[in-house]
């Protein structure tokens, strides 16, 4: 509190800047929730359990919701108040790119509950260590974008994880691929309908790398 | 109509305002750090202050290199700066008007036949070179070091954005009060010794002098120039040569702005001399080469990336060519308002050589063998004086600068009346006031008669010995003796 009752003009400011802080952790925090729910949505999918399944597609939705209207609500601030005018552009460039993880984690989750693919059961369990890869290099993602914001030394070690974790869903995807299609016993409709599932999920992991491709970008433009 | 020739040294005030003030703020209001309104009135408060607090120094190393007694002088070597930056800088040559005033300064000395110090010459010339190259490694180190530090920061990019602008305002408030201390010269140098203000006593006790009344019309031309054009001048900034990132910017401009305060500081150069150690000239120098030192200071923290040889190349090339034309420009002009014009544009100086004269310049330790054979004589003008001391073999520039000196006839006479009601008790001894009133009614035909003459009554008057540590002292004792002659001289 200022000697005269009220905040100065300066203190204001480290509030308000205080409380954006707040609003971009939080929508982070909702891109980490919304991949671990894709996760969980993939897994009770694949064990056959429909109501958890659902559950966490209500949930994926709701928190997509929240994700959009929380990167709104940021980028007005930033605008309005002229913050960060150098790295503005940047920031909103990752913070979009981000939501588009999200969005594509829903968008997936949703496929399946119109679509319903089946899966032969040899196929299940790298099934989901493919959606583990892939999530697992959003949750990367996450920490280089945060470590952007708050710890920049960090970034890159995060960046190289994302990049590291990509790869191996690719090539998970890849083998997966080659095997389903190599299928003599299959029907080439469910081949197809399989392979697009996995490309799907495997693709998750490349919105995660695009997220970080525009974070180097953003670091070099920083510091050079 | 003398007010007529204050313009010309304005409109370099206003220049200086309208460009360089705005390469201070440049950055941080293209990049909308901060808004132009609130830019301009930091600057300009700050400039008022430098100019008023600190800009004495390099003013009176100006006033060394060229006395401009009459002021149609002062402002045609004034005009002649302005003009040469102003073809040189069509030619995309990076020139500064602290390069162009020296030369032309020079040049009136040429045409007056006045000898020029060269010792003022060697510090200016080596301050040119040293501007850049220091603005360059402070840059290096603050920049390395304010990377490092917000690198290894866990502080959020937000919070060091809003640290980030008030560091950005108390950089661009010290960049406008050294830029005011140091090229505030530049605006009125050539002006002290023919200025047309006279002091103007408030109250009792309590003068603004002509000196003062000077000062704040130069700095008052520069907030002009800031007021009425830098805005513009911030826009094209944006795609200059130190269009960096707002950490590069901040550590570019306060770099430059470090070596324009050192250049100017008496403070320092006190503080430097108090620890035995030799102190930076006071000198004017330029922003723009500082900063563009500054820049190269960057470019070798990145690993050589920003380094721009051509524009090392143009700003070396800027240090030749600028003085020199700025000196031819200068004597052009120097003759068409003397003759076509008619205007007086130096003032005649009587010398005369006798042997009190001849045994000071000896002191000064000239060899004074060639003047065994001349008679006491007085000469009517620098000219004739100059050919008279060439005729003898006197041709070296710092010989004859030395003689002149010794030579220069000037009237004195002490009035103790007049020095107690002038001599400030804050600022002269009761010793050193005392000396002077016991000299009551006594006259003097030459400068250092009376400072001998003064050293003959009390020892307060003596300088301490050439240390560094007492160069300070002995340098303010030199303005108190300049003081004390100025009070009883006869115009």
């Amino acid at each position: 509190m200022h000697i005269f009752g009220e905040n100065t003009h300066q203190d204001m400011f480290l509030k308000k800047t205080k409380k954006l802080e707040v609003q971009i952790d939080e929508f982070l925090d909702k891109i980490l929730n919304a991949s671990l729910y894709f996760k969980q949505g993939v897994k009770y999918y694949l064990s056959g359990e429909p109501d958890l399944f659902y559950d966490a597609l209500e949930k994926i939705d709701i928190t997509e919701n929240e994700a959009d209207n929380l990167r709104r609500t940021i980028e007005t601030i930033l605008y309005k108040h002229t913050l960060i005018p150098e790295q503005r552009g940047d920031v909103l460039g990752l913070l979009e790119s981000s939501d588009k993880v999200v969005n594509n984690c829903k968008e997936v989750l949703f496929k399946f509950s119109v679509e319903k693919p089946e899966f032969n059961n040899e196929y299940l369990q790298r099934l989901e260590s493919l959606s583990e890869s892939s999530v697992t290099s959003v949750e990367c993602m996450v920490s280089a974008v945060r470590a952007y914001f708050t710890e920049f030394i960090k970034v890159r070690d995060h960046i190289n994880k994302v990049i590291f974790f990509e790869k191996e869903a690719d090539m998970m995807a890849e083998k997966l691929n080659r095997e389903i299609f190599g299928n003599p016993g299959l029907e080439l409709s469910k081949k197809i309908h399989m392979g697009y599932f996995v490309t799907e999920i495997e693709n998750i992991a490349d919105f995660a790398e695009d997220v970080c491709d525009r974070l180097s970008i953003a670091v070099i433009k920083r510091y050079g | 109509m003398s007010w007529f020739y204050l313009l010309s040294g304005l409109f370099l005030g206003w220049n200086l305002g309208a460009n360089d003030a705005g390469n201070i703020y440049g950055t941080a209001t293209a990049t909308k750090m901060l808004k132009f309104t609130t830019a301009a009135i930091i600057s300009s408060v700050f400039v008022v202050l430098g100019a008023m607090i600190s800009g004495y120094g390099t003013v009176r190393t100006i006033g060394e290199l060229g006395d401009i007694n009459a002021i149609a002088g002062s402002f045609t070597v004034s005009l002649s700066a302005a003009l040469t930056v102003f073809l040189l800088m069509k030619r995309g040559l990076v020139v500064s008007v602290s390069q162009a005033i020296i030369g032309a300064i020079i040049g009136w000395n040429i045409f007056t036949a006045s000898p020029t110090d060269m010792k003022s010459v060697a510090e200016i010339i080596s301050s040119w070179i040293m501007n850049p190259v220091l603005s360059g490694i402070f840059s290096y180190f603050i920049y390395s070091f304010l990377t490092y530090r917000s690198k290894k920061t866990k502080m959020h990019i937000l919070r060091i954005d809003v640290y980030m602008k008030r560091i950005t305002i108390l950089v661009i408030a010290f960049a406008a009060y050294s830029l005011g201390a140091n090229n505030i010269a530049k605006v009125i140098g050539v002006f002290i010794a023919s200025s047309p203000f006279r002091d103007i006593q408030i109250t009792e006790g309590f003068t603004i002098t002509a000196l003062h009344q000077l000062f704040f019309t130069g700095a008052v031309s520069i907030v002009i120039g800031i007021i009425t054009y830098s805005n513009r001048t911030t826009e094209t900034v944006g795609t200059r040569i130190y269009r960096l990132t707002p950490l590069s910017a901040l550590s570019v401009i306060f770099s430059a702005s470090l070596v324009l305060f050192i250049f100017s500081s008496s403070g320092l150069e006190r503080m430097l001399n108090y620890l035995g150690l030799p102190a930076p000239p006071l000198v004017p120098v330029s922003i723009t080469q500082a900063m563009v030192g500054g820049v190269m200071g960057i470019g070798l923290a990145k690993g050589g990336r920003y380094l721009n040889f051509r524009i090392l190349g143009k700003t070396g090339l800027g240090w030749v060519i600028t003085p020199v034309a700025a000196g031819v420009i200068c004597l052009i002009l120097l003759f068409i308002v003397k003759n076509v014009f008619d205007r007086e544009v130096y003032k005649e100086v009587k010398f005369e050589i006798n042997k009190a004269v001849i045994e000071n310049i000896n002191s000064n330790g000239i060899s004074v063998e060639n003047f065994s054979g001349a008679r006491d004589s007085t000469f009517e003008s620098h000219q004739s004086f100059r050919l008279f001391l060439s005729s003898l073999g006197y041709v070296k520039e710092e010989q004859l600068y030395s003689i002149f000196k010794s030579a220069k006839l000037e009237y004195f006479r002490v009035d103790s009346n007049f020095a107690k009601s002038n001599m400030n008790p804050y600022v002269f001894s009761a010793e050193q006031i005392n000396s002077v009133m016991s000299l009551h009614n006594e006259g003097f035909r030459h400068r250092w008669q009376l400072v001998d003459r003064l050293k003959s009554k009390s020892p307060e008057w003596n300088a301490l010995p050439d240390k560094y540590e007492n160069l300070y002292r002995n340098k303010k004792l030199n303005d108190r003796i300049i003081e004390v002659c100025d009070m009883f001289l006869i115009k």
